[in-house]
């Protein structure tokens, strides 16, 4: 029968061998991957400025981006290519709450300058490689 | 009680008890908000609702850990801890940092950075906080006696978790990095080292509550917290999915996170089966109740309904929808709620010396806390499945979808009366208990 020690070994082991895999392919996927898949070249003073607005006012809190943050409002990955520049402007630029179907978005009033920074955030991670997310509905007719 | 010093674990819960009360009430606003009542936009619009609710979870679980540690680590350690004073102002600053940070949030002072909202400034005073508690808590275990392989575990679990709330802290342009870097601190967290944290006050409650001996507790505790970390670690994985990396991570991800289950049953065996082996029956049935219901439910709830969604096939359809919020929600309330709650059941009739161990409270507390939140985690699932049918299958909008799913999150509401009354039931019991005192000092031995 395993013994405290052997337990102990399993334990110290496993953790440092597993670690040194995942730092291993940590690794490879921000150097080899992360780049190419992301068009870091694209990665403008103007996107990273949109990043900025987006994180200040916390829009992962309603909204997700890659699949992540809150389910209050819709994924917006794609919501440039599903939407264009005019309608995100709208938006972000309303001095009343935005809410097409009931539900309220915060009024930002965001300055012309501002939301082209978003949308072009938004543009450029519409591009990113995301392994086929978010999905095409197959049922839709 | 057999220290004087394990009194400030006490205050540790109250904050903790205080803050799962607010988490409460800001999760309400969500579900009336999901329901088409967003009738506190002005003051408290849904993204400031969202954030004050995960970070009070995640402060007052911190608090609950921070606490039992205080508590353990003496026991353990057969030492007092080596600073009672640093202890107290490590927990008031603790609560100001907390405060302010909520507050912030309803003034659109935060980084929005999901579940990692806390302003850089704040989290350099978090990072001060938690380097004082691990100060305390490793100068007690060098100056004691022993260190078991509870208090280890206990310890390094705690270690690892301040060592990994600094990649959050790392700026990145790039929103891939961003997002690769979040899950270092928040999956490496909660599937990671926070097991090692439940593992280890796990292991102490079951030493105190079934009498086993501490040899064969502590080997399987190590078998779990292997488990935990061989799956864990590489099922970082199946965040990586749809984030912008490689597609080596389907496969990674997909095996090993399908293995987490794995750890949490092996720790709903270990209890159960340490709970007959024992011949010690422990008057503190509520405790015991709390103990093996955090085994069972975590397994469901992190383990179980984790793999329903963990694998890339399935997890492209329900990524960033209701589903994962149902997982969130009983994952976080039977692994890390429920051992905060076990351990405060434990520990107060030895802090005050009162024995209320068989209390109809109690077992309400108990009951109605666990209905509720299995109510709602149902509720959660089924808004989740039809609005991934509806939305990433049939196309529909996603406000138009929102609609026809607002009927779930009036039973999500009713179902969250009966947890918010299981609650209020735990805390008037704390309540009831008073504060600790010197006369409990080892008035009850264990």
């Amino acid at each position: 029968m395993l013994s405290k020690s052997q337990a102990k070994v399993f334990f110290l082991g496993g953790t440092i061998v597993t670690f040194a895999i995942f730092l291993g392919l940590s690794w490879n996927s921000l150097s080899n991957e992360v780049p190419k898949r992301t068009h870091e070249e694209n990665l403008t003073p103007q996107v990273i400025a949109g990043k900025h607005i987006w994180e200040k006012n916390n829009c992962m809190g309603c909204h997700t981006i890659l699949g992540e943050g809150a389910y209050y409002a819709p994924e917006l990955t794609k919501v440039y290519e599903r939407r264009g520049e005019a309608y995100i402007k709208a938006a972000l630029m309303s001095k009343t709450p935005w809410a097409p179907r009931g539900r309220q978005m915060v009024a930002y009033a965001l300055s012309e300058q501002e939301a082209n920074d978003v949308v072009a955030f938004l543009k450029w991670i519409g591009n990113v490689d995301l392994n086929g997310f978010p999905p095409k509905p197959d049922l839709k007719k | 009680m057999k220290y004087k010093s394990q009194k400030v674990a006490y205050w540790f819960f109250a904050l903790s008890m205080l803050l799962l009360s607010l988490q409460i009430i800001y999760g309400f606003i969500m579900a009336f908000a999901h329901m088409g009542y967003d009738v506190l936009h002005q003051i408290t619009p849904f993204n400031t609702a969202r954030a004050v609710h995960t970070n009070l979870l995640v402060v007052w679980l911190l608090s609950g850990f921070m606490g039992a540690a205080y508590y353990i680590i003496p026991e353990e350690a057969e030492h007092e801890l080596v600073s009672v004073k640093l202890a107290y102002i490590q927990l008031i600053t603790l609560a100001i940092v907390g405060v302010v940070a909520i507050v912030g949030y309803h003034f659109n002072y935060w980084e929005g950075r999901k579940f990692l909202e806390i302003p850089r400034p704040l989290d350099w005073l978090v990072v001060v906080n938690v380097l004082t508690f691990l100060g305390i808590i490793l100068m007690t275990l060098f100056k004691g006696k022993k260190r078991t392989t509870t208090s280890l575990v206990l310890t390094m679990g705690l270690v690892f978790a301040a060592l990994l709330y600094l990649p959050g802290m790392i700026w990145f342009d790039n929103q891939t990095m961003d997002s690769f870097f979040r899950w270092w601190v928040v999956h490496l967290w909660v599937e990671g080292v926070w097991e090692l944290i439940m593992g280890g006050i796990l292991a102490f409650l079951l030493i105190k509550i079934t009498g086993v001996d501490r040899e064969v507790i502590e080997k399987w505790l190590y078998v779990i917290v292997g488990l935990t970390f061989i799956s864990g670690i590489l099922g970082t994985g199946h965040h990586y999915y749809y984030i912008g990396v490689g597609k080596a991570w389907l496969i990674i991800g997909g095996i090993f996170s399908a293995l987490e289950p794995l750890a949490f049953l092996g720790m709903a065996l270990f209890a159960i089966a340490m709970y007959r082996k024992g011949e010690k029956k422990h008057p503190n049935k509520i405790a015991l109740s709390w103990t093996l219901g955090t085994a069972i439910v975590s397994f469901v709830g992190a383990g179980f309904l984790g793999l329903a969604h963990t694998l890339p096939g399935v997890n492209m359809y329900t990524h960033g929808t209701l589903v994962t919020a149902m997982h969130g929600h009983l994952a976080f309330w039977g692994a890390y709620g429920m051992i905060v709650l076990a351990f405060i059941s434990y520990s107060l009739p030895n802090l005050t010396g009162r024995k209320y161990y068989d209390t109809i409270t109690g077992l309400l507390a108990f009951w109605l806390s666990n209905i509720g939140m299995i109510g709602m985690t149902v509720a959660f699932g089924v808004a989740g499945v039809a609005q991934v049918y509806l939305e990433r299958k049939v196309g529909l909008e996603f406000g138009e979808v929102q609609k026809e799913i607002q009927v779930h999150f009036v039973v999500l509401a009713i179902c969250a009366t009966f947890f918010t009354t299981g609650i209020v039931c735990y805390i008037y019991e704390f309540v009831k208990y008073g504060t600790p005192n010197d006369e409990a000092l080892e008035t009850i031995k264990n």
